[in-house]
C-alpha cells in the first residue's frame, strides 16, 4: 500500500501526457482527429514556353508571393538544362532560369500548391506615399479636377478610391475621365487610370495580379486588382466595379504593372497559365504547419518513414490497443483465453483475412489440427518432437487450404498463410491438454474465450478512427501505458466472479 | 437495486483480482515461489522441520532414468507419480496396485510401461509445469486414507484446504473426490467441497458445482456436521508450514494417513478462491482481521491460532 499514490500518479501522469500532446497537436496544428478529412488546395501552374536565339538565355519569373489568407504547401520547377535560382525577400520571390545556349523551343514550368491559411496574413511591405506624377496637360489639370472633385465627395480614402472606380467605370464617363479612357497609353488599362488618379491625392496603391483557385482552368488568365493602403492596412477593389473587397480564391502571384516574365536572349512564345483544385489530406497540411512552425514533435512523425515502414508501425501500433482490450476483456470481465496474448495475435491475422473468413479459417485449422493431435496423443511423442509435429501439421492444413481454396474460386482462403502458425499450434497443444485434463467443457469455453476476445479486438484495432488515432498520434500510447496501470491494479470483481459465487450472493438478500 | 457487485462485497467475497493484487503480490515474495512450486524442494524443507509428508520413494530427471523405469518401480506395489512443478493435479498418476504387466490406477484403467514411461517423460519435458520448463518427476508413497473419512468419500483421496494469512488459518476446506470427478479433489472437476468450521473442525455445508447439497452423491452420506479428527493439530500444521515457506498467503493441503496421520501433501502460493463458495463467506473480513491485528509479526503460534478460531464465525 506504500505505493499507492505511486502507481496511480505514474498512470494519470501517463494519460495527462498522452492525451495532453495529442490535444496539442491538435489544437494548434490541426491535426485531424478523424481519419479521411480533406481540405482544399490548389496546384498553379505557369508555363514559359521559350523560342531561343543564339547566345545565352535568361527568364525571369514573378513566384506567387504573400496573400492574405493563402498559403504555399510546396512548388517544385521544371526547367531541362536550365540553372534556376531563387531569389526571396520578405514579400517578394522570382525564380531566374539561365542557361547558355539552347536549341529548339524549350517550355519551363513552376508549379506550386496552395491552401486556405487564415493565420497568413501578410501582403506586402508598409509604402512610402507616391510623388503626385507630373502628366502633360491636359492631364494634369483633368487629374487635379477629378482628384479635388472626388475628395469633395469623400469621407476617407476607402471611399475616395470607391469614387475614382465608379466614376473610371461610369457608363457616361465625365470629360476629364474620358479624357484618360481615350488616350492610347491608358486605354484599356482602368487600373492604370484609377493608381494615376489615386497617386495624384498622394495615396499608396499597389497593382495586384493573380489567378482565380477555380476547381479546373487550363488556360487561366491572370486578373488584376487594386490595393489601397489606408495608412493602417491594406484594402483591396475590383477595379472593373469599384467594390471593396478581395475574392477569396484569389492567389497573389505578383505586384506591379511589369508582366510576370521577363526574358532575355530568346522570345517568350507562349505564357500560360493553369489552375486545378486538389484536396489534400488535412493530415499532410497539419504535418506541413507543424513544420514551418519548427514543432519538435512533427520530427518525430510516423509520416516521415518510408511507406513500407509505414505500414507496419501502422499494424504495431494497434497491439497495444488489442492488449487493452485483452486486459478489459481477462480482467474485467473475466473470460478465460488461451495463452496470454494469443487472441491479439489471431486478432491480427483477421486484419488480413477478414471477419468471416478469418473465423471459419481459424475453426477450421484448429478443429482438424486438434483432431490429428489427438492422434499423434496414441503414436506416444515426446513433447518437442510432439509440438514440431503439430506445428507441421498445421503449416501442411494452411497450405491445403490454400490449395483447395484456390481450385473452388474462393480467394479469401488464400490468406489463411497469415495466420501465426506458431501460436496455432500452440493453441492446439493447449487445447488438447485441456481437453483431457479437464473435459471437452473446458476446451471449449476456453477457445470461444479465446475467439471472443480476438473478434473485440478485432473489431476495435479495425476501427479507422482508432487506427487513425494511434498512427497520427503515437503519444497516445503513453495513455494506453497509463490505462493498463489502472487496470493492473483494478482489484474489484471480475464480471464473470458475480456468477461464479453467486451462491454467496444468497446468502444475503 | 439489487446489485450482486454489492451484495458480494458486503460479504466479504474477494475476487482473483483482489487476491492478485491485494494479498499474492503483497505479502508472497516472488523468490519463495519455488520453495512452494518444486514439490521436492517442500518436501525436503517441511521434513527438516519435522512436518509429516507423504514419503518420497524416488526423483527421476533424465530420459534415461525414464528408460529404466521398469526396474525402479518394481520394488512398490503402490506408488504416485507427480510432476514436480505440476499445479492444479494436473499429471498425477495414481497406481492402487499391480497385475502381471500391468499397473492399476486408482480409478481402475490399465497402463503399460510404456503408457508410464510416455507420461514421465511429458513430465520430464515440462508439459505440466507452470511455464513448460524442463520437470523432474517424483514417485511418492500412496496415502492410505483414514477410514474415518471414508463415510464422507467412498473413494479417492479426500484432502483439507487451509489458507494461511500471515501465519493465521483463516479459512479451510474439505475436499471429497466423487465418482465424476475421477478419484480427483479438484471441485472445478466435480468433487465436493465443504467449508470446515475454523474454531471447531466441524463440515459445514457442501458445495458441487455451485450448488449447495446435503449428501454425497455416491454414497448418500450426511456431509455437513462432520468432525474432522485433530482439527488443532491440523491448523496448527498448516501455520508451521507458512513459517517454513515464509510466503505470506498460502494454501495448505493436508490428507489423513491411516499410520502416519496428517501429511502436508503440497503447498499452494496461489490457492483458489473455491474455498469461499465451498464456506460459503468471504475471505476479505478475515483478511482484513488480520491484518488489523497488533503485534501480528510477533505473535507466537498460540495466538495466532486463537485469533484463527475467532475468524470462524466472520
Amino acid at each position: 500500500m506504500r505505493f499507492f499514490r505511486h502507481w496511480l500518479i505514474l498512470a494519470l501522469a501517463l494519460i495527462v501526457v498522452g492525451v495532453g500532446l495529442t490535444a496539442w497537436k491538435v489544437q494548434f496544428y490541426g491535426y485531424p482527429l478523424l481519419p479521411d478529412q480533406a481540405d482544399e488546395s490548389w496546384t498553379v501552374q505557369a508555363r514559359i514556353l521559350l523560342q531561343p536565339g543564339t547566345g545565352p538565355v535568361k527568364a525571369t519569373l514573378s513566384l506567387p508571393s504573400t496573400t492574405p489568407a493563402l498559403n504555399r504547401l510546396r512548388e517544385d520547377f521544371i526547367s531541362r538544362g536550365f540553372g534556376l535560382s531563387v531569389q526571396e525577400s520578405l514579400y517578394e520571390r522570382e525564380a531566374v532560369w539561365t542557361i547558355r545556349r539552347v536549341s529548339g523551343r524549350t517550355a519551363l514550368y513552376y508549379r506550386g500548391q496552395f491552401y486556405r491559411d487564415p493565420a497568413q496574413q501578410q501582403f506586402a511591405p508598409l509604402p512610402t506615399y507616391p510623388e503626385i506624377p507630373s502628366l502633360p496637360e491636359p492631364f494634369a489639370t483633368a487629374m487635379r479636377a477629378v482628384t479635388d472633385d472626388v475628395r469633395r465627395q469623400s469621407a476617407d480614402i476607402a471611399s475616395f478610391t470607391t469614387e475614382v472606380l465608379s466614376r473610371i467605370n461610369s457608363a457616361s464617363p465625365s470629360e476629364e475621365i474620358r479624357l484618360f479612357l481615350n488616350d492610347p497609353e491608358f486605354r484599356d488599362n482602368r487600373l492604370r487610370i484609377a493608381r494615376t488618379l489615386l497617386a495624384g491625392a498622394r495615396i499608396p496603391t499597389e497593382q495586384i495580379n493573380g489567378l482565380f483557385l477555380v476547381d479546373s482552368d487550363r488556360s487561366a488568365t491572370p486578373v488584376h486588382w487594386l490595393a489601397v493602403h489606408n495608412q493602417q492596412r491594406w484594402i483591396f477593389f475590383d477595379p472593373n466595379t469599384g467594390r471593396q473587397h478581395l475574392p477569396e480564391n484569389l492567389l497573389v502571384w505578383w505586384r506591379g504593372a511589369q508582366p510576370a516574365v521577363a526574358v532575355e536572349g530568346a522570345e517568350l512564345a507562349a505564357l500560360q497559365w493553369s489552375v486545378r483544385r486538389n484536396e489534400i489530406s488535412a493530415l499532410d497540411l497539419a504535418e506541413q504547419r507543424a513544420r514551418e512552425h519548427d514543432f519538435p514533435l512533427a520530427r518525430l512523425s510516423l509520416l516521415d518513414l518510408p511507406v513500407q515502414t509505414q505500414t507496419v508501425y501502422a499494424t504495431l501500433l494497434l497491439v497495444p490497443i488489442g492488449a487493452l482490450v485483452l486486459v478489459v476483456m481477462r480482467n474485467v470481465v473475466g473470460l478465460r483465453a488461451l495463452g496470454t496474448f494469443m487472441p491479439v495475435l489471431i486478432a491480427l491475422a483477421f486484419r488480413e483475412t477478414g471477419l468471416a473468413a478469418g473465423l471459419v479459417l481459424f475453426a477450421l485449422v484448429v478443429t482438424v489440427g486438434l483432431l490429428l493431435r489427438f492422434y499423434l496423443e496414441r503414436l506416444r511423442l515426446l513433447l518437442v518432437p510432439r509440438l514440431s509435429a503439430v506445428l507441421t501439421i498445421v503449416v501442411i492444413l494452411m497450405v491445403l487450404m490454400s490449395l483447395l481454396s484456390h481450385q473452388l474460386h474462393w480467394d479469401v482462403g488464400l490468406s489463411v498463410g497469415l495466420f501465426p502458425m506458431v501460436i496455432l499450434a500452440m493453441v492446439i497443444e493447449r487445447l488438447s491438454i485441456i481437453w483431457e485434463e479437464r473435459g471437452p467443457w473446458d476446451a471449449l469455453m476456453e477457445s470461444l474465450g479465446s475467439t471472443l476476445i480476438a473478434v473485440l479486438a478485432f473489431v476495435v484495432m479495425g476501427r479507422p478512427e482508432i487506427q487513425h488515432l494511434v498512427f497520427v498520434f503515437p503519444e497516445l500510447l503513453l495513455a494506453v501505458l497509463g490505462l493498463t496501470v489502472l487496470m493492473g491494479r483494478y482489484s474489484g470483481y471480475r464480471l464473470s466472479e458475480l456468477i461464479r459465487f453467486r451462491a454467496l450472493i444468497r446468502k444475503e438478500p | 437495486m439489487f446489485s450482486p457487485w454489492r451484495a458480494l462485497k458486503q460479504a466479504g467475497v474477494i475476487g482473483l483480482n483482489a487476491r492478485n493484487g491485494r494479498y499474492i503480490l503483497e505479502y508472497n515474495d516472488r523468490r519463495r515461489y519455488p520453495l512452494v512450486d518444486d514439490k521436492i524442494r517442500t518436501k525436503g524443507l517441511l521434513s527438516e522441520r519435522g512436518i509429516a509428508v507423504p514419503e518420497l520413494l524416488d526423483v527421476i530427471r533424465t530420459q534415461y532414468e525414464a528408460g529404466h523405469l521398469h526396474s525402479r518401480l518394481a520394488r512398490w506395489e503402490q506408488f504416485v507419480i507427480k510432476p514436480a512443478s505440476g499445479s492444479g493435479g494436473d499429471g498425477i498418476v495414481v497406481i492402487a496396485g499391480q497385475r502381471r504387466d500391468y499397473w492399476i490406477t486408482a480409478s481402475g484403467r490399465l497402463l503399460t510401461l510404456e503408457d508410464l514411461q510416455f507420461h514421465v517423460s511429458g513430465i520430464l519435458n515440462g508439459l505440466y509445469s507452470l511455464a513448460g520448463q524442463p520437470d523432474a518427476a517424483l514417485i511418492e508413497a500412496l496415502v492410505h486414507t483414514d477410514p474415518i473419512l471414508r463415510t464422507l468419500a467412498p473413494e479417492g483421496v479426500p484432502d483439507i484446504r487451509v489458507v494461511v494469512f500471515r501465519g493465521v488459518p483463516v479459512m479451510a476446506m474439505i475436499r471429497l473426490p466423487t465418482r465424476r470427478s475421477g478419484g480427483r479433489a479438484n471441485l472445478h472437476q466435480g468433487a465436493i467441497g465443504a467449508g470446515i468450521h475454523l474454531a471447531t473442525g466441524e463440515t459445514l455445508q457442501a458445495v458441487m458445482d455451485q450448488r449447495v447439497i446435503d449428501h454425497h452423491p455416491d454414497s448418500d452420506a450426511l456431509i455437513s456436521g462432520f468432525r474432522i479428527p485433530d482439527w488443532d493439530q491440523l491448523l496448527e500444521l498448516s501455520a508451521q508450514c507458512q513459517e517454513a515457506v515464509g510466503l505470506g498467503y498460502l494454501g495448505v493441503d493436508i490428507v489423513l494417513d491411516v499410520r502416519r496421520g496428517p501429511l502436508v501433501l503440497e503447498l499452494n502460493a496461489r490457492p483458489g478462491l473455491a474455498i469461499q463458495i465451498a464456506n460459503r463467506a468471504g475471505l476479505g473480513r478475515r483478511l482484513e482481521a488480520v491484518e488489523r491485528q497488533p503485534d501480528l509479526e510477533s505473535a507466537d503460534l498460540a495466538t495466532r491460532l486463537a485469533w484463527s478460531r475467532e475468524l470462524a464465525d466472520l
